[in-house]
């Protein structure tokens, strides 16, 4: 009741942040239309490319004078590879991992200096919090966790390693095969663009509603002399977020790119 | 101030993967503080689970969004 009350007596009303925060309006002059084929050139879409630049000149310039005695940028790359290197490929795949330590460090760098914009100012705006480039970056994935694995064991020789488990009676077969079909052929790109997307997507939608909370409760509530000191603790808890952010977008970063080692090592893994 | 009771049920249906994500971590430090040396080993294999884990959290914010109540 005295919520209400509160939020009745403060003047000029609070327009929630929702998804419609997420459609950046287009560079060329197009206008969303309710299926948003029509945009072009977002924000988000030059943020991707910027992304892939800034993480191909990280690696480059890290990478670029090797010393034996490292400076500290080198360092900083030289920990970051093995991390990825040693980390993730060598732990997950085992031992043909070789092959795929540029893709999985170009993927951890894309993905983590992407979500790092979410709380670069200027730039505040994760690119995957569009859930259509997670969607492309998990089809990337799919595709080639698939051809390896068909390069690897055959077409027929991958479907029977993934689809048939091992060591079940055969009367359970029929049930088992196309759960397995739904589970690691359909539903896992789903659930690798969409942990990406979403954590990005609440992310950036949480700190739109601490800082326009914040300074609605700040500048425009009227009734109660609360609400002030209310706007100021929004703020800082929106600081608060932003700090978050930052190990979230590099959590993310580390899970997408660890799912899809797991992937690539579940595909080249020998039947048992 | 607007809103939609989806967040409600949104919120409900996070109690599941947060107690799994506890669950997930609280055998993590549990294996590291035994076995220290085994770090290394179980810190994939945390990540893992609390991946999958939080796959459900995942799909339950994304249906929050796109599930309609009938007459708004």
């Amino acid at each position: 009741m005295s919520h209400t009350g509160l939020i009745l007596a403060a003047g000029k009303g609070y327009n929630t942040p929702g998804p419609l925060e997420f459609f950046l309006p287009d560079f060329t002059g197009k206008q969303w239309n309710e299926k948003g084929y029509d945009v072009l050139l977002t924000k988000a879409s030059v943020l991707l490319v910027v992304g892939a630049i800034v993480a191909f000149a990280f690696l480059r310039v890290t990478a670029r004078r090797g010393q034996v005695v490292p400076s500290k940028g080198q360092y900083l790359g030289e920990q970051a590879y093995s991390f990825v290197r040693n980390g993730i490929a060598q732990d997950i795949i085992g031992a043909k991992y070789r092959r795929y330590v540029p893709l999985l460090l170009s993927l951890f760098f894309f993905v983590l200096f992407n979500n790092l914009f979410g709380i670069v100012p200027f730039f505040t705006f994760a690119p995957f919090s569009r859930v259509s480039f997670a969607y492309g970056l998990a089809a990337l994935v799919w595709v080639i966790y698939i051809a390896v694995g068909v390069m690897d064991k055959g077409a027929f020789g991958f479907l029977k390693h993934t689809l048939v488990p091992q060591g079940v009676p055969g009367w359970i077969l029929p049930l088992l095969v196309p759960l397995e079909f739904l589970s690691n052929i359909i539903v896992r790109p789903i659930t690798l663009s969409l942990r990406l997307f979403a954590n990005m997507f609440a992310g950036h939608l949480l700190l739109v509603l601490f800082s326009t909370g914040g300074a609605w409760l700040l500048f425009d509530a009227t009734g109660s002399i609360v609400l002030k000191p209310a706007g100021v603790l929004a703020y800082l808890i929106g600081i608060a977020i932003g700090f978050l952010e930052v190990i979230v977008a590099t959590l993310q970063a580390y899970v997408f790119t660890l799912l899809t080692a797991t992937y690539i090592g579940g595909s080249l893994a020998a039947d048992h | 101030m607007g809103g939609s009771l989806n967040m409600v049920g949104y919120g409900l249906a996070a109690i599941g993967p947060g107690i799994g994500v506890g669950l997930v971590f609280a055998a993590y430090i549990n294996g590291t503080a035994r076995q220290p040396e085994m770090q290394s080993r179980l810190q994939p294999i945390a990540f893992l689970g609390f991946a999958l884990t939080e796959a459900l959290a995942i799909i339950g914010i994304a249906l929050a969004f796109v599930i309609k109540a009938k007459n708004s």
